[in-house]
């Protein structure tokens, strides 16, 4: 199954990454490169086979709902871009 | 005296512990011998002041019941350290400096290890080559403009160069043991759940595990002793009784049963590789281990399944750089062309790739086509490997299908370049520890590894195969410091 030029272009706004037509042109190639290779998967009929979900083979541990880290505020904030007093600065959203 | 940096990481703990050297005079010798090899681009961040200092602190109050006392080491500048900016070899992280420590990093510091730089590595550990890091290719010691492998390339090349005594990876689909085997060193990837993954930058988080990288096997075994612990930071780290792996180390191999899986005798395999294989087998039949036809009939399908997970899970945990909690940002006109801004030219051509796969296979209408198909994929390949050690107890193969290439010669086509992976990502599919250890070298003098496949959380039993065979193979890395 290929992946045209449109796909590219819609896979780019869902993955919030803006291309040029260049880049997508190149883009389309390598995806239908890497595409055709993960089609092998097809010769296989996992119709009956369970899928693995966890590696890990506990069940996940329960622990107490306490708070550890408190006072933590300014060193949340201390990489952000674009801050003003205790929030992130963001472009405007509301019209 | 032998040169400081010639030693190994058990030589360092032990003549520090007798006092025949300092913390200062090995963190001096390590900080030179970086210096002079900016060639070779391996740090991206030094921290070689703040380390001299503290190596002083530690001479001055001494603590040797420390398993590392005073020792410095470099480490994959994808670990978190507190107050030193931490990159994952990313433009989009290069001016993070995390107000938090990683848990294997605070493990090695809390044991008297010093923090001597952040290696560089593949962008977000998407690589094998290290060519797609934002600061640049890393050239291996091994010869001129040869990779030294990758996603942890930086580390590899550090650590056979002898810019740091021992180091730390981590391995997502072979990017400990593939660079180990290009540059003629030790990598153990763990076991799945066997060290936290807290503090390290996510890629795949369901196959991501960190593990040492070292110039021996004993050194290996120390260092994953001091890294290998059960953390509550960590949802999916094991709370299983670990092994003091250091002390555990035996060369005794004999009566175990090794398996010999036919799939990975692939089409186009080199001579070289074949020889090398055979080399170990037989080295194996020689210490009085039990040989093993076995195989593994899935095997074929573990890449094209681990470019649908990796991907689709590398493009989740990747959303969070958004521009706006940390990291870099570029200004649009609104939020939305921020987002898009900030990403565009924050990361780099192969991982924008793995978001747009990871992206498309997870989108509306695909999922079970991709995503499902590669999870029932991967449960049939970790059917075969329980398959098989109901008959073994473990598996030797070489760890990659060719020695190290030259840098550019496989950038431009990515599924040649993902094919190096080809005996190291389904161990990460399965959740399995393997080492890798240098074999020999090929026609052209490079080193080839050999990866030894152990069952759930038993790496004491395969480093204990690794340092047996390391014995009987005796190899020596060919390095005459050609960029010094």
């Amino acid at each position: 199954m290929g992946i045209d030029l449109k796909t590219v272009k819609h896979i780019s706004k869902l993955s919030r990454i803006s291309l040029d037509d260049e880049k997508a042109k190149k883009l389309e190639a390598d995806l239908n490169s890497i595409f055709a290779f993960i089609e092998k998967l097809n010769e296989l009929d996992t119709k009956n086979v369970e899928p693995l979900t966890s590696i890990a083979e506990t069940t996940l541990q329960l622990r107490k709902d306490e708070i550890k880290s408190t006072n933590i505020r300014e060193q949340v904030l201390k990489n952000s871009p674009e801050k003003n007093k205790d929030f992130f600065v963001v472009p405007k959203v509301v019209e | 005296m032998t040169n400081i940096t010639d030693l190994t990481l058990t030589e360092l703990v032990n003549k520090i512990k007798k006092k025949e050297v300092s913390s200062r005079e090995i963190t001096n010798a390590y900080v030179n011998r970086s210096e002079k090899s900016k060639k070779l681009n391996t740090y991206i961040t030094d921290n070689f002041e703040n380390a001299l200092k503290k190596a002083s602190d530690f001479d001055n109050n001494p603590n040797y019941e420390k398993k590392l006392p005073g020792i410095p080491i470099a480490v994959k500048d994808l670990f978190c350290t507190k107050d030193v900016k931490t990159t994952a070899g990313s433009k989009i992280l290069n001016n993070f400096i995390p107000t938090y420590e990683s848990t294997v990093t605070e493990n090695l510091w809390k044991e008297g290890s010093i923090l001597l730089g952040k290696l560089n590595c593949d962008e977000f550990a998407m690589g094998s080559s290290n060519e797609t890091s934002f600061f640049g290719n890393v050239q291996s010691p091994i010869g001129k403009n040869l990779v030294p492998g990758g996603s942890s390339g930086g580390s590899a090349s550090a650590l056979a160069a002898k810019l740091t005594p021992a180091t730390i990876g981590t391995d997502t689909g072979g990017s400990i043991r593939q660079p180990a085997s290009f540059t003629g060193t030790v990598g153990l990837k763990p076991t799945y759940g066997a060290c936290s993954r807290y503090g390290i930058v996510a890629f795949a988080s369901s196959l991501d595990q960190a593990g040492p990288m070292t110039g021996n096997v004993k050194d290996c075994s120390l260092l994953f002793d001091v890294m290998c612990s059960y953390d509550i930071k960590d949802s999916t780290s094991v709370n299983f009784k670990r092994k003091n792996y250091f002390k555990e180390l035996n060369n005794s191999i004999k009566g175990k049963k090794i398996g010999i899986p036919k799939e990975y005798r692939v089409d186009g395999m080199s001579k070289e590789i074949e020889d090398l294989w055979q080399k170990g087998i037989n080295i194996i039949k020689d210490s009085g281990a039990e040989v093993i036809d076995i195989s593994l009939p899935n095997t074929k399908y573990a890449l094209p399944a681990y470019y649908i997970v990796a991907p689709a899970e590398a493009s989740s945990n990747l959303a969070r750089y958004d521009g706006v909690k940390y990291g870099f940002r570029s200004e649009g006109k609104n939020l939305i062309e921020m987002y898009e801004n900030t990403r565009s030219k924050g990361f780099g051509d192969e991982v924008k790739r793995r978001i747009m796969i990871g992206t498309y296979v997870l989108s509306s209408g695909y999922y079970d086509a991709y995503y499902l198909k590669a999870q029932k994929v991967r449960k049939l390949i970790k059917n075969d490997f329980d398959e098989v050690y109901k008959k073994v107890d473990a598996i030797l193969t070489p760890s990659t299908p060719s020695s190290a290439f030259t840098i550019g010669e496989k950038s431009n086509d990515p599924v040649s370049m993902y094919l190096n992976d080809i005996f190291t990502v389904p161990i990460n599919l399965a959740g399995l520890p393997a080492i890798s250890i240098p074999g020999g070298h090929d026609s052209k003098g490079y080193p080839l590894g050999l990866q030894i496949i152990g069952k759930t959380f038993d790496e004491q039993n395969i480093i204990n195969i690794a340092y047996a065979m390391e014995n009987q193979i005796n190899f020596k890395n060919q390095i005459k410091d050609w960029w010094i």
